[in-house]
């Protein structure tokens, strides 16, 4: 009786643990289900493919941002430095004539770059992650505008386009992207040090500290790669408009952090994952597609996905309540 | 006959309500306490209060009598009952059995609220003030006078403050931040705050443990001044000393067990302590045969300016060496130093005979140090993450192999602690959060075992968790230093010093003030030195 038994409860685990993804996949079902009935093009492949392509901006940066959020932190420069970054790299194509693929990881490096001095103010000195994202964000931001002047850099070679405007097969190439990003994103917070150390710190930071983990170093390394991320987005975005300019992803980061949210990712710390992401991105892909085919105004489809945030989280809080009073008894 | 009696008992009765009438009337003109014997000036009287926890009985028919305008110290160690009996005064917990009057009157003391109501304050050890408000804001706070029931009137407010603090003679502006006060005088804003509330009884549970003599002065002046005012008050305190200074009466528990009231001036400090410890060891320690080895670490004259100082002490393999001292006399934060939690300016620590540097806690991790800390919940574990996580934690490396962590490896490690430890969970993936005290506190020892520590400190090991638990606790102790451990155990509870240590520290203001090996240690001895200024 004293022996617990935690081999036979096993199989549980694995339910268990996709239980908090659950309650997003069940809402992205219903919402394809309600917008196939509301409108005939909704479930054709081309617009399933346009939904995707359109999630995956806010879908590979959600991955970033959920390790940060599960931390306990918040990065609100995410838009900025992806303005700031493909910018930078579309000055290096277009006006220098710089190798292509170079001038992309010059790009990604800057963004990660950025990341790193958000994860350095925010363990050094140390500032909180609100105060110091959103200084970031003032200056990547204005870094954008000062470097094009207010204009945007435009016409890209092909190679550059096809980051945003490829296909392999009928798939369009920055969803496959995104669903690499995603794989070792999976891999990334469940099977390595990082990620276990991203679930510990936000779980206890006192405590993780005191088992030895180096927090201000893992922390910082998690801001360096959503930086990284960010700059990415950017990349397929000046790709897929074949322009880059400093008013690129303005409010972005807001809608990557709805996604982490609507994701089940708690903004306290400690718990989520990317999965519950990439649902929270499609979801917020869905209907804004669904939205646009029903040509609702985009004024209105701002109220709306503001109200599909509140909802999403009012479940999840719910949720949560109800787990907890099963478990006391 | 029939009518005789009848007649006697209709006679009783009306005597009975002609007393109950003459009680009510006297009770009403405050004269009450001078004609009716029984209740001779007492404010507070309470009878056989037992209250029950799962597993412990907290309180066992203690007896606890109040007076009006006496300071009443309550004595007892860690453990014994006087934080039960307070909250059961103040509403937050509800007695199983027993009486309690109030003036008198006997009530059923149903929330904080009642209980503040009946003039009862509690001040505690952390005040209840909100910073960055004024000090009359503070004493008003929640019950402020207001015009045309819609705007605060301050001008009221203030002039009530200035009222109070004028009769607690404190020099303290009413205007004043509570943040830039210092603890004696935030304490001070505490006191008018229970006055405003028209508080007749006041507890103070260690009003002196964060003050210096200067502040404590001023403290029993104020004490004094209530006192004139009929004003009773309960005095909580591990410093002994003072009761002959400020308290009237004092009344030992122990055990949750009620032992004695007595004057103050009847009573010397040897006999107090005698009356607070003298039980047997009811708690039964394993036994432990083990040989000491060479010295594993030796700690010289370690300093942090303002909370310890000049220690010294070492320790040998397979030895448990304790520090016993007061609440606040810096063993924690000897042993945070010790793991690289905090920094200290001067002394030196030799691991092994070698001369080592302790940075951060991941130095002292890799000499081999582990920390089992005082609060678990908020600095022990990740209580939102599984038990098989928070097990593996500090040595995540022994799973990772080609940068990944080999789950079934994980799980086998957190399996076998799991059985080890006999932490009881329904499995390796619930959330800590969910576990008992006493399974939490064995996951937390768990991840250091998972590490071959070489020294483990257990700041108090066995706090809040019940006594199976404990035992399992203290066999586990034993089963390391057989393996040739060196263990530091923190504990504020002697019994359980005196029970597990070979050697005992005793800490008193920063200081190591006394150093007894387990022949020749009492508890009455640890007292002397934990009490020594």
């Amino acid at each position: 009786m004293i022996k617990s038994s935690p081999r036979k409860l096993a199989p549980q685990r694995r339910l268990d643990s996709f239980r908090k993804e659950l309650g997003a996949l069940t809402g992205l079902i219903l919402l394809c289900i309600v917008m196939s009935f509301a409108s005939p093009y909704f479930l054709s492949l081309t617009n399933l493919m346009n939904v995707l392509r359109q999630s995956t901006l806010i879908g590979i940066v959600a991955a970033g941002m959920t390790m940060i959020i599960i931390t306990g932190g918040i990065d609100l420069s995410v838009g900025s430095v992806l303005s700031l970054s493909s910018c930078l790299t579309a000055g290096m194509i277009i006006w220098y004539g710089w190798n292509v693929w170079l001038s992309v990881a010059l790009g990604i490096i800057i963004g990660a770059v950025f990341g790193l001095l958000n994860g350095l103010l925010i363990t050094q000195i140390p500032l909180p992650p609100f105060i110091a994202t959103l200084g970031i964000m003032g200056v990547a931001r204005g870094l954008a505008f000062v470097y094009t002047g207010g204009a945007p850099i435009y016409t890209f070679p092909k190679s550059f386009r096809y980051l945003g405007q490829g296909m392999i097969g009928p798939v369009p190439f920055p969803v496959i992207l995104m669903l690499i990003i995603y794989v070792l994103f999976y891999i990334l917070l469940k099977r390595t040090k990082l990620g276990r150390y991203t679930y510990a710190i936000g779980g206890n930071e006192e405590a993780a500290i005191l088992s030895g983990i180096q927090v201000g170093k893992f922390k910082t390394v998690v801001y360096a790669l959503t930086g990284a991320l960010a700059a990415l987005a950017g990349m397929i975005l000046a790709a897929r408009l074949d322009a880059a300019t400093s008013v690129a992803g303005d409010g972005f980061e807001l809608d990557v952090i709805a996604a982490v949210v609507i994701g089940g990712t708690s903004l306290s710390g400690g718990q989520g994952g990317v999965i519950g992401s990439l649902i929270g991105a499609l979801i917020m892909g869905v209907v804004r597609n669904g939205l646009n085919l029903l040509l609702v105004s985009s004024h209105w489809q701002r109220v709306i996905l503001g109200v599909i945030i509140l909802v999403a989280v009012t479940v999840d809080v719910l949720r949560k309540r109800g787990v907890f009073v099963k478990s006391r008894g | 006959m029939f009518s005789v009696k009848r007649r006697f008992f209709r006679d009783l009765q009306r005597d009975r309500w002609a007393v109950r009438y003459l009680e009510l009337q006297l009770y009403g003109s405050n004269l009450w306490m001078g004609v009716v014997s029984l209740d001779q000036g007492y404010v507070v009287q309470m009878q056989g209060i037992t209250k029950e926890f799962p597993g412990v009985v907290a309180l066992n028919g203690v007896d606890f009598n109040l007076k009006r305008g006496e300071v009443h110290a309550l004595v007892g160690e860690n453990g014994a009952g006087k934080s039960t009996l307070i909250k059961i005064l103040s509403g937050a917990y509800q007695m199983d059995r027993g009486e309690i009057r109030i003036n008198g009157q006997k009530v059923n003391i149903s929330s904080p609220r009642h209980s503040q109501e009946l003039g009862i304050s509690v001040i505690y050890q952390e005040f209840n003030l909100v910073p960055y408000l004024s000090v009359a804001e503070n004493i008003f706070l929640g019950r402020e006078s207001m015009s045309n029931g819609v705007f605060i009137n301050n001008k009221e407010n203030r002039a009530k403050a200035q009222e109070l603090l004028d009769r607690l003679e404190l020099e303290i502006s009413i205007d004043d931040t509570v943040a830039d006060l210092g603890v004696a005088q935030q304490q001070m804003v505490e006191v008018a705050k229970a006055l405003s509330m028209q508080a007749s009884i006041i507890v103070m549970d260690e009003p002196t443990s964060a003050l210096g003599n200067r502040e404590i002065e001023q403290l029993f002046r104020t004490i004094e001044k209530m006192k004139s005012e009929g004003i009773s008050i309960i005095y909580i305190s591990h410093r002994l000393e003072e009761l002959w200074q400020i308290a009237d009466r004092v009344t030992v528990l122990r055990d949750g067990q009620f032992i004695t009231t007595s004057d103050m001036e009847t009573m010397d400090k040897d006999q107090l302590i005698k009356y607070m410890v003298g039980r047997d060891l009811t708690e039964q320690f394993p036994e432990r045969n083990v040989s000491l080895g060479e010295e594993i670490l030796r700690v010289e004259n370690l300093s942090k300016k303002g909370v310890l100082e000049n220690i010294s002490f070492n320790l040998r393999k397979g030895e448990v060496v304790g520090f016993a001292g007061l609440v606040g006399s810096g063993r924690t934060e000897l042993m945070r130093c010790l793991f690289g939690a905090d920094r200290f300016e001067q002394g030196k620590i030799y691991l092994e005979g070698r001369e080592i540097e302790i940075k951060s806690p991941r130095d002292a991790i890799g000499h081999g140090i582990g920390f089992i800390t005082e609060d678990r919940q908020r600095q022990g574990l990740m209580l939102v993450r599984p038990v098989k996580e928070n097990i593996t934690v500090t040595a995540l490396d022994r799973v990772i192999s080609n940068l990944l962590i080999d789950h079934s490896e994980e799980r086998r490690i957190a399996e076998d602690l799991v059985d080890k430890l006999r932490i009881r969970t329904p499995g390796l993936e619930q959330e800590v959060r969910y576990l008992s005290g006493g399974n939490q506190q064995k996951v937390v020892i768990s991840k250091w075992l998972l590490e071959k520590a070489k020294i483990l400190i257990f700041d108090e090991p066995t706090r809040g968790i019940d006594v199976g638990a404990k035992k399992e606790v203290y066999s586990l102790i034993n089963e390391l230093v057989g393996q040739g451990v060196g263990v530091i155990m923190v504990s504020s509870e002697l019994p359980e010093i005196l029970g597990m240590s070979d050697r005992i520290y005793v800490m008193s203001e920063g200081r190591i003030t006394g150093e007894l090996g387990s022949q020749e240690a009492t508890q009455e001895k640890i007292l002397q030195y934990a009490t020594e200024e």
